[in-house]
């Protein structure tokens, strides 16, 4: 796996809108491009798009960054399964207000406990979340914010 | 914690109450997911809906059961009509779902079990994607919600009832709270049109016929995108089946979830009307040179083999299984070596049988599907390497759900296909 390396962005901590409450920690892996979870991950949370920039990269427990999920309401159910199986990522930051994401977070929220916060920051924000940086993305209150970990 | 409804969120006495659980577990789960997708909406309020139309009932893995199953054990019921999309097995005709391995044993007992916990929640027992075959339908201006992409663009587009783009969890919450977010294709400003489409340059007869739907909608969604177009130049008795094949297609090929064609759909008696006093964003002409095109993009076999035919893809409406039939009627038997199928909902089929069509099928040796679809779940023979279909929806997905080739055809194509036991299509349809 190749990670860029990340100089600690002098804007941290980034201010964010909590999409979806819960507190995590985590390496960034951030996607040039959209995923679609259904059809763009397998149930282990590993990225099989074909096309995807990241593909055979995993998102188990990763910070994912991306701008916003893409294609079907069935990457609801995908991303909950993960969650599920606890193979999903820690956190999500998105650069829009992505329904789709933020369901299976909430519904993985009410049947398996799970925690995993969705933030919506600017997308000059989103660009200084280098893949490899190691952040808290802390939605347990309505003012979230991003906050790199040494 | 954050308040759970979020700044600009306002709910009514009665949302609150449900939310705080003073009518039952159930329904404050629901509520709290109904609620958490207006926060991320920044919708200012809930709306009422008047019916529902559920897609979580297919089974897609545990999570999907564990939801249903909670909801039912919180004794939640839906609270508005509410109707099911297809499951993952045919109740009506045990066997042509595959059954043998065992990731296709774990489709059959989850899929059953989700069936039974929708209806345990009050739903109908309807398990078709085209809902509005059915007898109640919403009319102009209704607030609904209803999930499956194909039934979102006719309940916007055909109908005038209005419904945001739901799916999976969304829809079932909806129908038990009777509530969804007021955001989306709710407001009027998201239901005008954005891309003029001028198909006035294809002939009358062309557009009447029945590949003008699928291959419109393959075009203009692959265009647009999750934009609203609005068609000019379709002749004004276009059938709702083409509207159908339409929104299907272009649901597939895009996003779209509200189209409007001029002089055809309720929200669009004129241009102006239609793009709601706007210009439009861009404007696009499209040819028969074009319908010629998408019919090559969307066929990816090669030569003239043919092992399956799979139409009704949204399900086959009571007029396109009585064309069937009469294809069918007078004519060769179709060749041993190709499984016909046709996909429809249970009501459909019950009237086809009353009405004697339904025999014909049967005698002719196709293959009816109910309360599933060919393409989501296993049906077809493992073995079967090239399908032909009317249905750019079918089209689209079968290559990479299935593992097919694909041919994309008329009806009429179909079925002298079937009978030659080979590809028999002609580009001259389209001229």
């Amino acid at each position: 796996m190749t990670t860029s390396s990340a100089d600690t962005p002098s804007r941290m901590p980034l201010s964010a809108v909590a999409l979806h409450a819960g507190r995590a920690s985590g390496t960034v892996l951030h996607l040039d491009t959209p995923l679609s979870f259904w059809g763009g991950t397998d149930h282990d949370g590993t990225i099989i798009d074909a096309h995807h920039p990241q593909r055979g990269q995993s998102v188990t427990g990763r910070v994912l960054v991306m701008r916003a999920g893409r294609g079907s309401s069935s990457s609801s159910y995908v991303l909950a399964e993960q969650l599920r199986q606890q193979c999903g990522p820690a956190a999500i930051v998105l650069a829009e207000r992505d329904a789709i994401v933020v369901l299976g977070a909430i519904v993985a929220r009410e049947l398996y406990g799970s925690d995993m916060p969705v933030a919506l920051v600017t997308d000059d924000d989103l660009a200084t979340l280098p893949t490899g940086l190691t952040v808290t993305v802390d939605c347990s209150t309505e003012a979230a914010s991003i906050t790199s970990t040494p | 914690m954050a308040d759970p409804t979020g700044p600009t969120l306002r709910l009514t006495p009665d949302e609150q109450a449900m939310l705080d659980g003073e009518q039952g577990d159930g329904i404050a789960m629901a509520m709290r997911v109904v609620v958490g997708l207006a926060r991320v909406h920044e919708a200012p309020r809930l709306v009422e809906i008047e019916s529902a139309h559920i897609d979580g009932c297919l089974f897609h893995g545990q999570s999907g059961l564990d939801f249903a199953a909670r909801l039912v054990e919180l004794g939640a019921t839906v609270r508005v009509p509410t109707t099911l999309n297809v499951g993952s097995i045919d109740l009506l005709h045990p066997g042509t779902v595959r059954n043998q391995t065992p990731a296709e044993q774990e489709v059959s007992l989850g899929g059953r079990a989700l069936m039974e916990a929708y209806l345990a929640m009050g739903a109908r027992a309807t398990w078709t994607c085209a809902p509005y075959q059915l007898d109640a339908r919403p009319g102009l201006g209704v607030n609904v919600a209803w999930a499956e992409s194909n039934a979102i663009a006719f309940c916007n587009s055909v109908l005038g009832a209005r419904t945001d783009r739901y799916g999976d969890f969304l829809d079932i919450c909806a129908a038990i709270t009777g509530r969804a977010p007021f955001a989306g294709l709710h407001t009027d400003e998201a239901r005008r049109g954005d891309v003029l489409v001028d198909v006035s340059a294809i002939p009358d007869r062309v557009l009447l016929g029945d590949l003008a739907g699928p291959l419109l909608g393959y075009l203009v969604g692959s265009h647009v995108g999750t934009a609203n177009p609005v068609l000019v130049g379709m002749p004004p008795e276009t059938s709702e089946d083409t509207l159908k094949a339409f929104g299907a297609a272009a649901a597939s090929s895009g996003g779209v979830a509200m189209f409007h064609v001029v002089g055809v759909t309720p929200e669009a008696a004129t241009v102006d009307i239609a793009f709601g006093g706007r210009p439009p964003a861009q404007t696009v002409t499209l040819t028969s040179d074009d319908l010629v095109r998408a019919r090559r993009e969307l066929t990816t076999a090669s030569d003239d083999h043919l092992d399956v035919v799979s139409v009704g893809t949204p399900h086959a409406s009571s007029d396109e299984i009585a064309s069937l039939a009469g294809l069918l009627a007078d004519g060769p038997e179709i060749a041993s070596g190709v499984d016909f199928y046709v996909s429809t909902g249970r009501s459909v089929w019950a009237l086809a049988q009353e009405r004697g069509h339904a025999q014909v099928l049967e005698a002719h040796g196709i293959r009816v599907v109910t309360d599933t679809c060919t393409y989501v779940t296993s049906i077809l023979r493992p073995q079967a390497r090239v399908a032909m279909t009317n249905s750019g929806k079918w089209a689209h997905y079968a290559p990479g759900n299935l593992g097919v080739d694909v041919v994309m055809a008329s009806l009429g194509e179909c079925v002298e296909s079937a009978r030659a036991g080979r590809v028999v299509i002609d580009d001259d349809e389209l001229r």
